[in-house]
This record gives C-alpha cells, structure tokens and sequence, in this order.
C-alpha cells in the first residue's frame, strides 16, 4: 500500500510542480520535502496539493478520505514534510478507517 | 440552462429549503439536498441525502458520492439551522451544542468539503444563512443569535481564504418567515420584533431566493464576504 500511495503523491506533486517557482524534487521519493523548513510548499501550495492528493486516494481506493490535522501548518511536527511522512499518514488514516 | 449548475442546499426537507429546492430546478439548476429525516417529496433532477449536517464520516460520503456522480460543485447553500426559545436560565447544555453543532460547525463542514469540489472548476459561489435576531439582540434567542453571529464571522474569514480558488462566501440574514422555525415564538414577540424592522412585514421565500440570486449569479464575483439582512435591518 505504501508505494502506492507514494506513487499517487508524486503524480500529484509532479502536477503542482508545473505551477512552483520552486519545484519539489520528487526523484527524491520518500525523502523529498514538501512542507517546512526544506519544503518548496507555502501553504496555499500545500493545500491545494492535499486535495488534490485527498480526491486521488479517494478514486483510486474508493473510499471517503480527509486530510486535515493539527499540525499541517506546524513547521516541526506536520505529518507533511516529505512525501514519506505524508505517505505514511495516508496510510494510517486509510488503515484506521479500514480495520 | 446549456450547461447546467450542480447546486447544494442543506435543511430541505420542509420550510425554506424546500422551496429553494423547487425554485432552483425550476431555474435548471441539477439540485442535491439533505436533511436527517428523508424528504417525503420526490423530483426530477434532485436527489437526496439524509444525514446530520454536522456528522463528518456521512458528510463525506455524501460529498465523495457528488464528486463521483455529478463531477463538481457550483453552489452550496447552508440553510440547515435549528433554534430554541428559552431564557437563558433554563436552557440546558443540550440545546447549546446542538445549535453549535447543526448552525456553525455543520456550515463549516460544507463551506470545507464544498471548496474542494468548487475548486476543481476555480469557481464557486456559498451562501450561508445569518438572521435579524443577532443585531436585534432578540432576547430568548442568546445561543441562536451567538451561532448565527458565529456564521457571519465564518463567512467573511472564509471569503478571503478561498477566493484565490474562484470561491465567492456571503450571508443572508432573513427576518421572521412563517416556518416551523419560529412556531414556538409567542405571536407577541414576532409582533415586536417585526415592528422595528424599516418594513414592517413577515418575511417570504420569494425574499430569500432573491438575494441568494444576487450572489449566486456568476457576475457577483467581486461580491464576497457580504452580509445581507432582509427587511431593512441593520
Ligand atoms: N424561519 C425564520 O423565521 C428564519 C429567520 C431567520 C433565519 N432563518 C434561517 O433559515 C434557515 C432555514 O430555516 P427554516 O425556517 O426553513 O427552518 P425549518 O422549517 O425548521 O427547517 C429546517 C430544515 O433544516 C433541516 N435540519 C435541521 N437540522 C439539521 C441537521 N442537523 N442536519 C441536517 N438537516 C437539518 C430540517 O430537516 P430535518 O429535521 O429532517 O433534519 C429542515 O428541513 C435556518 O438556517 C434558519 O436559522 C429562518
């Protein structure tokens, strides 16, 4: 499931990197920074990057998924500072609502 | 309509919405509405869910069922809204998130779930519903009043965060419509509080269509963040 999901991230990001000044490295996969200190996301970026992650997860698992946290625009504990720590937060999210 | 809008109205079972589910189709709008209870009407072009506008897990089924089945979203109405007349006394706890929960955070929830959608297309048009108890300080209406003071923050705070994604946000603020809403309030007190309106009058649905017409057209799109209230209110 974890590639999966990382892979429907960097088709995602890949989309939004045509509209940055400053592009995420998605060659990096798991490592790339989206959000934070080392993060090309401002935070419009980064929500428009989450929905359109959100609405892809949702066709491809089939299944309602909300993004939303706390801590999205914290620069320290965000679950999206890399693609692997957003991959992994989809998964639990999609494993908590799945059993 | 060539193409016709996908338009969202919350509370149709009965009173307002409703009606504004028989006027929008009747303007070739394809409407969606919801209510807890089922509707006991069926129309062409409508199709609806039930559910509590402030339960997450069903809103989002509802939302991820629109996006599947309609593509996007061009209107949002949130008209689902509850009161309680009470002294504040003697109203329970109960009553207070109840309101809290239907009027604010279920007007949120949508706002949210609906600018997803909306911003598919860059272009979207919420309009919410605020009342005259608020600026009238309509005593036995303190956490009615309180959440609909809370929609009308909401509402401007939400125009200008979506209005980079096409997203317009505005509020109408209805004065007393003959609706189950207000059948518990004395005849007196809707006297009362009729009398200080610039007119004088109950309101009507066809009051209510008109303004959210205003801000739902596609033109209205340098109109964002606006409250208004109906009869001369203020
Ligand atoms: N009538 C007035 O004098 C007046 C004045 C100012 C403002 N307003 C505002 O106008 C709006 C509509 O009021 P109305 O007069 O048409 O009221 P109404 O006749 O009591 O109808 C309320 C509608 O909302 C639905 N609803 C209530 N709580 C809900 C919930 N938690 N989830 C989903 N649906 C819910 C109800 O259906 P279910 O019971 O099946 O859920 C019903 O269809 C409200 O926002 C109200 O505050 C009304």
């Amino acid at each position: 499931m974890h590639d999966q999901i990382v892979d429907i991230i960097i088709r995602e990001v890949e989309e939004v990197n045509k509209k940055l000044p400053n592009r995420v490295p998605v060659e990096l996969r798991n490592n790339a920074p989206l959000f934070g200190t080392d993060g090309a996301l401002d935070s419009i970026g980064l929500v428009t990057l989450l929905v359109a992650i959100e609405q892809s997860v949702e066709d491809d698992f089939d299944s309602p998924l909300t993004l939303a946290d706390e801590r999205a625009m914290s620069q320290k504990n965000s679950p999206y500072q890399t693609i692997g720590t957003l991959a992994k937060y989809i998964e639990s999210l999609l494993g908590g609502s799945h059993g | 309509m060539d193409n016709p809008q996908n338009l969202l109205i919350t509370g149709t079972r009965k009173g307002i919405g409703k009606y504004l589910v028989e006027y929008y189709i009747e303007q070739g709008f394809r409407v969606i509405g919801c209510s807890r209870s089922a509707a006991d009407y069926e129309l062409e072009h409508y199709q609806h869910f039930c559910l509590d506008v402030s339960n997450e897990p069903a809103v989002k089924q509802m939302f991820f069922e629109i996006r599947k089945g309609y593509g996007g979203l061009h209107v949002l109405i949130n008209n689902a809204g509850i009161a309680s007349m009470n002294h504040v006394l003697s109203t329970p706890m109960k009553t207070v998130h109840n309101i809290l929960n239907t009027n604010v955070a279920g007007t949120f929830l949508f706002c949210r779930e609906a600018a997803k959608l909306m911003q598919i297309g860059q272009y979207g048009r919420i309009v919410n519903f605020s009342t005259v108890a608020t600026p009238l300080q309509l005593e036995g209406e303190a956490v009615y009043a309180a959440s609909k003071a809370a929609v009308f923050s909401l509402t401007q705070i939400l125009a200008r965060e979506l209005s980079q994604f096409g997203i317009t946000v505005n509020s109408v603020g209805p004065t007393p419509v003959a609706t189950d809403l207000i059948r518990s309030v004395p005849k007196e007190k809707i006297d009362h509080l009729l009398a200080r309106q610039a007119i004088p009058r109950l309101g009507t649905f066809e009051d209510i269509a008109n303004v959210i017409d205003f801000f739902i057209q596609p033109k209205s799109e340098f109109i964002t963040g606006q409250n208004i209230y109906l009869g001369g209110v203020s």
